[in-house]
């Protein structure tokens, strides 16, 4: 970062503001805990969804590439894990070599993708990412015959845990009387990689990578006439936001310990993006806002409706789930109604908004 | 196989495409546009082609259920005048609540409550219709016809025709009508096209509503041509219209029903040729186990089956994308921000 940032010194309040929020995120998985366990398991998919948001946030937000089969690259992450730690091949490597390795391959696949769409504009971009979304899962739910690769619609279950030594991260075990339990170590993983994830994304944004991207989002051929080289940024931007997908599909296997090609549909690449687009394009805390709001909102949901139901009429009218994502559903265009920039929308986007349509399109 | 049974499967493929391709045209046409007039994707045009087969899926079946004699046909055209208008409303509606307020805000947000509304009218059809399967009543048996060895029924014929007249009507209201005319100056320049006096909200609905008529019939042939229909139909539907749609050039009549057919044939003799041309046991390199799997099944191990239908239309796409960035038929290159 710039060298005047540098040389301040940080007062004490702002000390003081991290310790408590620290704090907090340290005590979170007991107080979620005390509603259940069901909420730590919430809580630690929300930090996967975190971490996915900001990855697509990369693509979408920063180079302002519409991608709409991001989750492909999760779910590539996911299935190398799968395939490398379980017993369907035989093969256990330990956590911390796959999870590069996913990134890797992720990678990979970003470039792969991003090398033939490089000409392709707004909406083209958008259906060819999302046909490659598509086939990578059909490939995933087909691949068992004649040779099985990816054990097909029934997935792979059984993958290792993440485990460090003979400390396994998914049995419950107590500590000098305080029991804590699988969901909540992986918390701590999760959350310290989330915080990773999400200091690189607050670097990148200044870097001078980071204002090459904005200048592509906002204009490619001026971005290109100031001698930014458009190819290699842009690939740039799949690959990493494509990395980062990787990384958390990676720890969605060793969390759930299963994987199968249901996980990986269109449909959750539509909510990473929603996530991006309802926090507020390009801006990180906004992303991060949209992607824990829109893993608790559904979750909400499933616990609210049936008591609610009880209450208003006495009985269960309508099935719960699809009250759930019919609320989901209104929710999503009345929030995108009332503020259309996203709920915490970037400073930049902010003042474009608001300033007068000098030109229209 | 001998040549000449090659040729009737190559025919029968092709009728089979065709046949699916006249349904994506007429779906890709309500996508495109949509698309040249606002440059929005309307994410939820699929559910409105799904809702168009339910509602005349359950009048046909109220018809029966009433026991009045009236012939078949009369009773798939009452199942036919319910949907139209029904999805009319709702694509007028759903533009009205949706999509207006949001015409000069970052154009991603009108994708995002395009897949609001399309979750919504989802489950709102789950709830009315159920989570089932629904069968569509056996009031017509199509009846084979022969041709060169392949065989196609009456109402493929019917789909097929019928889809070319609509296709035939919207050209010509598109080109010779006034209402055409200002869709096409409001695809060019809404501003202007404003200070020339027409009102751009009437040439949007219109456009909406159209494209919602088209989807009913579209719902209501693939529900007849496969015999069921159900709440989630809509949304591969949906997906290959609109791949269809950006294969032919979006925002281009022509190209929508290009693309459409073009997608439906590619995937008929996708499906119907993979096997044969993805037959691995041929090679000279091949494990025990696959031999054995060669020896157990005739000679015939695919690598890849029919099951990749899908990918196909993705396929293709791609490829074409790649040396015509912007489909088949299209010349504008999209720069909106």
């Amino acid at each position: 970062m710039t060298a005047h940032r540098g040389g301040k010194s940080i007062p004490p309040k702002v000390w003081a503001g991290v310790a408590m929020v620290a704090i907090a995120l340290a005590l979170l998985p007991f107080v979620a805990a005390l509603a259940g366990q069901a909420w730590v398991r919430i809580l630690n998919f929300a930090m996967i969804y975190i971490m996915l948001a900001l990855g697509l946030n990369i693509v979408v937000g920063f180079a302002g590439l519409l991608d709409l089969g991001y989750i492909a690259f999760y779910a590539v992450g996911a299935y190398m894990y799968a395939l490398l730690a379980s017993p369907h091949f035989g093969v256990h490597l330990p956590f911390w070599v796959i999870l590069p390795l996913g990134a890797g391959l992720a990678c990979i696949f970003g470039v792969l993708l991003g090398t033939p769409t490089l000409k392709l504009r707004g909406d083209y971009l958008a259906i060819v990412t999302l046909g490659f979304g598509e086939i990578i899962r059909i490939f995933l739910n087909n691949l068992n015959a004649p040779v099985n690769v990816t054990n097909g619609p029934q997935g792979i279950n059984l993958i290792d845990p993440f485990r460090i030594g003979s400390f396994s991260f998914a049995k419950a075990e107590s500590f000098g009387g305080i029991s804590i339990s699988g969901p909540q170590k992986y918390y701590y993983v999760l959350l310290l990689l989330t915080i990773a994830v999400i200091v690189i994304n607050l670097r990148l944004q200044n870097s001078r990578l980071g204002r090459a991207w904005e200048a592509i989002r906002e204009d490619e051929v001026a971005a290109k006439a100031m001698g930014i080289n458009t190819r290699n940024v842009k690939l740039l931007a799949f690959a990493m936001g494509a990395s980062f997908g990787g990384i958390a599909g990676g720890i969605f296997s060793a969390t759930q310990e299963f994987v199968s090609p249901e996980s990986f549909g269109l449909f959750e690449s539509i909510i990473v993006l929603a996530m991006v687009v309802l926090g507020g394009m390009g801006n990180i805390p906004g992303v991060i806002l949209g992607a824990i709001l829109l893993t608790l909102l559904p979750e909400v949901l499933r616990s609210t409706m049936e008591p609610l139901q009880n209450l208003l009429f006495g009985r269960v009218l309508l099935d719960a789930e699809t009250v759930r994502l019919l609320v989901f559903g209104i929710a999503l265009v009345a929030i995108m109604l009332y503020r259309p920039a996203g709920l915490w929308p970037s400073a930049v986007r902010k003042r474009e908004l608001e300033a007068p349509k000098v030109a229209a399109s | 196989m001998q040549g000449e049974n090659r040729v009737d499967i190559l025919l029968q493929q092709l009728i089979n495409g065709l046949t699916l391709g006249s349904v994506y045209a007429l779906v890709a046409l309500g996508y495109t546009m949509v698309y040249g007039i606002i440059g929005l994707i309307n994410f939820a045009h699929g559910e409105v082609v799904m809702i168009g087969a339910m509602v005349a899926l359950s009048v046909v079946t109220a018809l029966l259920g009433a026991h009045v004699s009236l012939p078949a046909a009369v009773i798939i055209l009452a199942g036919l005048f319910v949907a139209i208008p029904t999805c009319m409303v709702i694509a007028y509606a759903m533009e009205k609540i949706a999509y207006r307020p949001l015409r000069k805000a970052p154009r991603l947000a009108p994708l995002i409550t395009a897949i609001g509304m399309s979750i919504i009218l989802q489950n709102m059809a789950l709830i009315v219709w159920g989570r089932n399967y629904l069968t569509f009543p056996t009031i017509i048996q199509p009846t084979p016809y022969n041709i060169l060895g392949a065989s196609i029924t009456d109402l493929q014929v019917l789909i097929i025709v019928l889809a070319g007249l609509l296709m035939g009507g919207l050209v010509f209201v598109v080109q010779r009508t006034r209402l055409g005319m200002a869709m096409r100056a409001t695809a060019q320049n809404p501003q202007v096209a404003g200070l020339m006096g027409i009102d751009i909200n009437v040439v949007i609905s219109a456009a909406f509503v159209i494209g919602a008529a088209l989807a009913a019939v579209a719902g209501l042939m693939v529900m007849t041509y496969y015999g069921i229909a159900h709440y989630y139909m809509g949304f591969l539907l949906g997906l290959k219209a609109f791949t269809a749609a950006v294969l032919g050039g979006i925002g281009n009549l022509a190209g929508a029903m290009l693309g459409g057919i073009l997608l439906g044939i590619i995937e008929a003799l996708g499906a119907g040729y993979i096997g044969d041309v993805t037959n691995i046991c041929g090679f000279p390199f091949l494990s025990d186990t696959l031999q054995q799997q060669c020896a157990g099944s005739d000679g015939q191990v695919s690598m890849f089956g029919s099951n990749y239908q899908d990918v196909f239309a993705f396929f293709v796409l791609i490829l074409v994308l790649i040396f015509r960035p912007s489909g088949l038929l299209g010349e504008r290159v999209s720069e909106r921000a």
